[in-house]
């Protein structure tokens, strides 16, 4: 994992931006409009491939965690915190732009009846507690292994709660992809399929990014304290998860 | 009053003349807790039916070892063996054949010395709890408060109850992390049948009085601050009085 | 097995005694049903009102009881006595589920008469809705312990506790609020629609059962 070398890097980042521009080309002039909801209805554009990789991060936090469980090797851990904190971000900007949707479609900044948008809201607060959660556990080992607990015990709860949230509304809206002619067109499709891919690219690097500045830091750390031994170190950071060098655990 | 102890554990006669293999094995035991290090390299050996001593300040690792032996703290690096069992692997296989007198007596404050002591009877699954209990309490003068709430009683009564929780479940290693603690002479001498040299099990003694300790055991681990600053066993030649002065030596 | 037996008695035993748990509870509720009626300005409740203020009084009272499951073990060492002993390790999560079942019923036996005292006009929903709360409870359960066995070496563990519950516990208040709507209406009870309410309970039960299962030994170790 640490080998990632930066040009692998460079080229993950390179690729995303390039989807994500391409696939915003497509949005604006390729795309037809939606039938009913006009222009704004492009915002789902955004909306929709944030919550995809936002979802699908947390499922791979899920997916760290049980390997840490089963390894103890803290590199898992390193990936599921990172997994959490780039989805919640991205979970963060799908609430904003759904709620830009509901003000320019509805009038009103929240919708209840979204079950994407509600459900999203109620996986963003359980995850909002994984870092006051690492925060009050102090010994790093057992902060490690709680923390996986939890994105274990979060990731299996993500789908029963889309589940319940649907099996909620009773009038589900319907997030409609029509132009007039009814049914989802080739254009919408294709450029659907391009933000996906662009989004999921950008989670890729922002994590691949994470792990890395966090593996260079530690490394820092690690030498600083070996060269002066006797000075107190500045303390790592209480939360983030200790990243092991490729040689072994520090 | 010897005698009727005795029978408690067993013949102690039948226990020495099985050929002893070590009991409990260390080679470079370490635990550290994410950053700071509580025990460093590790090594020693302690055959069945001897008892080694720990010594060392506050801080040096005795009550982390203690609890690494015990199953209840993972080693970070190297390996231990207790009752032929690998830690942290095959815990199960020691587990329930080890007695623990720790700080915490480890009894619930708001149940009876006779509930906890069931409790932990049927939990270790001991055969005929109820006359195993009597015995013990008898063996300790605590018969008679048998239905009294723990919270009730004073630290050396609950130190006395915690010993019996200890043994009750005829283990064949003792790990007592400064078991007088609390107790007066004359019930350090009530609980000397139970978890003394005589009783016959493996032994495992940390203590802040050297000249006891010492004097109890045939081998001698000295710590300071996770490491071993001393190791008297017959293979290392290291008299009983040089442990003792590496363990003033290393106070602060 | 009897593990699991000498343990849930165990701590059946120590409630019964300390009464730290149920009682406060109860009040808790009680004083709950107050609030809502003057909060809601209602005098009886029917239908999906009914459901919700039912269902979150026993959510937030299910959160006293998950702030002290572990008091015993965690003030007292506890933790080390059943690990020392040759038991596994799922003993003790099953022990403290049940445990929180039992606590939660006793809980509803107080509470739902109290809510039909005050409250409803036709008391034929209440039987079905125990029914629906008990499926409930198993849920509250099966998370309530994880959560609890999470906080016990958290500073701030009364905190932690609801911020990580009350989330985990929405699909329990959809599911369970979705069944008791129709089951507390005006009209009196109508079964109609509540099982696919029930099947959504039971999936999320079985799920955090076997997770709980899966993960306790995690929690457990040092």
């Amino acid at each position: 994992m640490f080998r990632v070398s930066l040009l692998s890097l460079r080229n993950l980042a390179l690729a995303s931006v390039a989807l994500l521009v391409g696939g915003f080309a497509l949005v604006f002039f390729y795309a037809p409009n939606d039938a009913d909801q006009g222009f704004i209805q492009k915002i789902f554009y955004l909306h929709v491939p944030l919550a995809l990789c936002a979802l699908g991060g947390f499922i791979a936090a899920a997916v760290h965690a049980i390997r840490h469980l089963r390894s103890g090797d803290p590199v898992h851990d390193a990936r599921a915190y990172v997994s959490i904190h780039i989805s919640i971000i991205f979970g963060l900007a799908v609430l904003v732009t759904g709620s830009i949707w509901a003000r320019a479609s509805w009038g009103k900044w929240w919708v209840w009846d979204e079950p994407t948008l509600v459900s999203f809201l109620i996986v963003f607060l359980l995850y909002a507690t994984y870092y006051p959660l690492r925060f009050a556990i102090e010994d790093r080992d057992r902060q490690a292994r709680y923390a996986s607990v939890f994105a274990i015990t979060a990731g299996a709860f993500v789908p029963l709660n889309f589940i319940a949230v649907r099996m909620a509304e009773s009038l589900v809206h319907p997030r409609t992809f029509a132009t007039a002619e009814g049914g989802m067109p080739g254009e919408m499709w294709l450029t659907f399929a391009v933000a996906i891919a662009g989004m999921a690219l950008l989670w890729v690097t922002l994590v691949r990014f994470e792990l890395m500045a966090k593996s260079a830091r530690a490394r820092i750390s690690r030498v600083r304290r070996a060269l002066d031994a006797e000075a107190p170190s500045a303390a790592p950071s209480r939360i983030a998860p200790a990243v092991p060098s490729r040689a072994g655990a520090g | 009053m010897v005698s009727q102890v005795a029978s408690v554990h067993g013949e102690p006669g039948a226990v020495a003349s099985r050929p002893a293999p070590a009991a409990v094995r260390a080679a470079g035991l370490g635990r550290s807790y994410g950053e700071v290090v509580a025990l460093r390299d590790v090594s020693f050996e302690l055959a069945a039916g001897a008892t080694l001593c720990v010594l060392g300040p506050n801080g040096s690792g005795k009550t982390t070892l203690v609890r690494i032996l015990a199953t209840l703290l993972r080693p970070s690096q190297g390996s231990v063996e207790v009752l032929g069992a690998e830690l942290p692997r095959r815990a199960w296989r020691a587990r329930g054949r080890i007695g623990l007198v720790g700080h915490e007596p480890l009894l619930y404050r708001d149940l009876t010395v006779g509930e906890n002591l069931a409790f932990h009877a049927r939990l270790h699954g001991v055969d005929r709890g109820g006359e195993r209990i009597g015995e013990l309490l008898a063996a300790v003068r605590m018969e008679r408060r048998a239905g009294e709430p723990v919270r009730n009683l004073s630290a050396g009564m609950a130190q006395r109850v915690a010993v019996c929780r200890a043994v009750l479940h005829r283990p064949d290693l003792l790990l007592l992390d400064e078991p007088r603690s609390h107790l007066d002479p004359q019930a350090a001498g009530l609980v000397e049948p139970l978890i003394g040299a005589g009783a016959g099990a493996t032994r495992v003694l940390v203590s802040h009085d050297p000249g006891w300790a010492l004097a109890e055991s045939e081998r001698a681990l000295v710590l300071a601050a996770g490491g071993t600053v001393a190791y008297q066993g017959p293979a290392s030649g290291v008299s009983p009085g040089d442990a003792r002065a590496a363990y003033e030596g290393s106070r602060p | 097995m009897s593990a699991f037996r000498v343990i849930l008695a165990k701590d059946l035993r120590v409630e019964l005694r300390t009464l730290q748990s149920v009682p406060a509870m109860a009040l808790f509720a009680l004083t709950a049903f107050v609030l809502f009626r003057f909060g809601l300005d209602r005098e009886s409740l029917d239908g999906s009102l009914a459901a919700g203020v039912i269902l979150a009084t026993v959510l937030f009272a299910a959160i006293l009881a998950v702030n002290r499951l572990f008091v015993a073990e965690r003030e007292e060492g506890g933790f080390d006595a059943i690990r020392l002993a040759p038991v596994d390790p799922a003993a003790l999560f099953a022990a403290k589920a049940v445990a929180l079942v039992a606590y939660l019923v006793v809980l509803e036996a107080i509470a739902l008469p109290a809510f039909g005292f005050l409250f409803l006009d036709d008391w034929a929903g209440l039987l079905p809705l125990a029914g629906v709360l008990l499926l409930a409870d198993a849920g509250i359960a099966a998370v309530g312990v994880l959560v609890s066995a999470i906080g016990v070496h958290s500073r701030a563990r009364e905190l932690i506790v609801p911020l990580l519950l009350l989330p985990l516990l929405v699909p329990v208040m959809i599911a369970a609020a979705g069944a008791a709507e129709p089951l507390l209406a005006a009209g009196g009870p109508d079964y109609d629609g509540v099982g696919r309410w029930i099947a959504m309970l039971a999936l999320y039960d079985a799920v955090f059962l076997a997770i709980g299962y899966a993960v306790y030994d995690f929690l457990l170790e040092d």
